[in-house]
């Protein structure tokens, strides 16, 4: 019971973190782009307008990554309190991205970052423009080094698990940065960013329409976001396929539950929302063939085989060599320095079985099983929504070059109203990603009971709601500084 | 090598004294940075291998992979 709660607390606050840190980074992956294209169009025309026009969504930037800044290190406080057995069993390969990350970042942001915000008078146009440009570039290397750490987690490769250390040493740097779970999932988070920014922009932009202010200002703005946000958005489409193709392949237990697919089989069917389905879509998605075999929730915890002829051991039998591995990893330990003969033959059957280590750990097939009401409506909100941000930019770049806009107030308010909409998808998408691959931290070879702490409840508890008041606070004062800066305006319009 | 180096140093001087409403910003900057490395990191997520030598961490982690078995 104390080890359930333990881990039902571990598991909430780090959700809490990951999903306020997911407020601030979107924003400054698309801010960044449309900011860069401004001033792009600024040193080709020399029109000053541009300019103050890439300032003041700048100066937006600024705020957010102000906040933003640094909300990332609590989650690994947290790696190194609440799941130090986790941070030591993967070992150098999950450090080594994260290691590459802080020092890129830092060095990106400590100098092109000045210089974006310094050197406007000090530094070339175009020194200066290229600065903007890397600024926005080393955003999304930095998002690639945590992805691919993430990723890791959902798809373990380029590594071996060494018992004397109790770690997963790497053995293949490229195969962990070329996963192709990373390289997807890569261009699905840094895309959706770029939708979040022009999906902000557009907003922002409108609401200085409806109010009757910085009408030059507002158009140009809501051009050059409408064409990134609508590039962005049909990218995360792009990218999103693959996902799901992949997800089907290395994860098929988290498709399954996103799609609340109990059974499955050939030409599988996509559920819109229950009760309404289009049949062999599934298929389509996961496979790519319109009869391609997709098993559900109950083929996979009985076993399966694929029409290629790949067999998937059931729960219990995974289970079963699960348990196997940790009796030969705990009597490789004890015999290694006493008996090596033993410890040879412990290591082998530790080797062989392996790939199961974590299901050892398992009590009960119903434990495999992640969530599946949340998944499955965090799947349709984060499609839904973002399909209807996709027509709505189409719409709005339409009406703007049309010179419709802002005769379409129910469209503008539709747009200042999208901005919260745009946030709820993204949380979905990591909903998705995370909810979806429990009960693993590392997909079949720690489960997160097996990577919590023996740390008391008691102080998760109180770290969780400290966590509530620190982020509640800073987000207060976030969004008092943006709408600030927001009312106060560009200052563009005056020619 | 000095003259560059004096360059770069006048250069972020200058941009942070004529910041302005920038200042406000890394007021905040300072603020959660003090609330994260001296409050968290100090009082509350003291690391669970703190403290332990190499050895003792590999028996350690060892142990609790073991018995949560």
């Amino acid at each position: 019971m104390i080890e359930s709660a333990l881990v039902g607390w571990s598991r909430l606050q780090f959700a809490l973190t990951a999903g306020y840190h997911w407020i601030f980074v979107p924003l400054t992956l698309g801010l960044a782009v449309i900011m860069a294209v401004m001033e792009s169009i600024y040193v080709k025309t020399g029109d000053e307008f541009w300019k103050r026009t890439a300032k003041f969504w700048m100066k937006i930037f600024a705020i957010n990554f102000a906040v933003g800044i640094a909300t990332g290190i609590i989650l690994e406080f947290e790696f190194g309190t609440n799941f130090s057995n986790y941070s030591w069993f993967v070992g150098d390969i999950f450090g080594a991205p994260l290691a590459i990350e802080g020092i890129f970042a830092f060095f990106m942001e400590a100098t092109f970052f000045a210089v974006m915000f310094f050197g406007w008078e000090k530094v070339g146009k175009r020194f200066h423009l290229a600065s903007t440009w890397f600024t926005a570039i080393g955003a999304a290397i930095s998002a690639l080094w945590i992805l691919v750490a993430n990723s890791w987690m959902q798809n373990p490769v380029g590594m071996d698990f060494n018992p004397d250390t109790v770690r997963h040493e790497m053995v293949d740097f490229w195969a962990v940065v070329l996963n192709p779970v990373a390289i997807s999932k890569f261009f699905h988070a840094v895309f959706s960013g770029w939708m979040t920014g022009s999906i902000f922009v557009i907003g922002i932009s409108c609401w200085y329409l409806l109010k009757g202010r910085e009408r030059k200002f507002a158009l140009a703005s809501i051009r050059v976001a409408a064409i990134v946000g609508i590039v962005g958005t049909l990218s995360v489409m792009l990218s999103g396929d693959s996902s799901g193709v992949q997800m089907a392949k290395y994860q098929p237990m988290k498709l399954a539950a996103a799609e609340g697919l109990e059974e499955g089989g050939k030409g599988a069917p996509f559920s819109i929302v229950p009760g309404v389905e289009i049949p062999n879509m599934l298929s389509i998605l996961a496979t790519h063939d319109i009869d391609g075999y997709v098993p559900g929730i109950n083929n996979i915890l009985d076993g399966y085989t694929t029409p290629e002829g790949e067999v998937h051991l059931s729960a219990e039998e995974k289970m079963e060599r699960g348990k196997i591995a940790i009796e030969a990893f705990s009597e490789y330990r004890d015999s290694k320095d006493s008996n090596p003969e033993e410890a040879a033959v412990a290591r082998e059957v530790l080797e062989e079985n392996m790939e199961y280590f974590g299901y050892g750990y398992i009590d009960s097939r119903e434990e495999l099983v992640p969530p599946v009401g949340l998944v499955y409506w965090a799947f349709r909100v984060m499609v839904g929504f973002g399909s209807a941000l996709l027509l709505l930019m189409m719409v709005v770049l339409w009406a703007e070059r049309r010179g419709r806009l802002e005769k379409m107030r129910w469209l503008m308010w539709a747009a200042l109203l999208s901005i919260p909409l745009v946030y709820l998808a993204g949380q979905a998408g990591w909903i998705v990603a995370e909810v979806g691959r429990q009960p693993w931290v590392i997909d079949g070879l720690l489960p997160v009971k097996a990577a919590v702490s023996s740390v008391s409840v008691a102080a998760v508890k109180t770290t969780f709601f400290l966590f509530v008041a620190i982020f509640t606070l800073f987000l207060a004062i976030e969004i008092r500084i943006m709408i600030k800066a927001i009312k106060e305006g560009p200052k563009v319009d005056v020619e | 090598m000095i003259k560059a180096i004096k360059a770069i140093y006048h250069f972020y001087a200058e941009g942070f004294r004529n910041m302005t409403w920038g200042r406000t910003l890394w007021w905040l900057i300072l603020l959660k940075v003090i609330i994260l490395f001296v409050v968290l990191r100090g009082f509350f997520f003291k690391p669970t291998l703190a403290g332990k030598s190499e050895k003792e961490r590999i028996e350690y982690v060892g142990n609790q992979l073991v018995t949560k078995q």
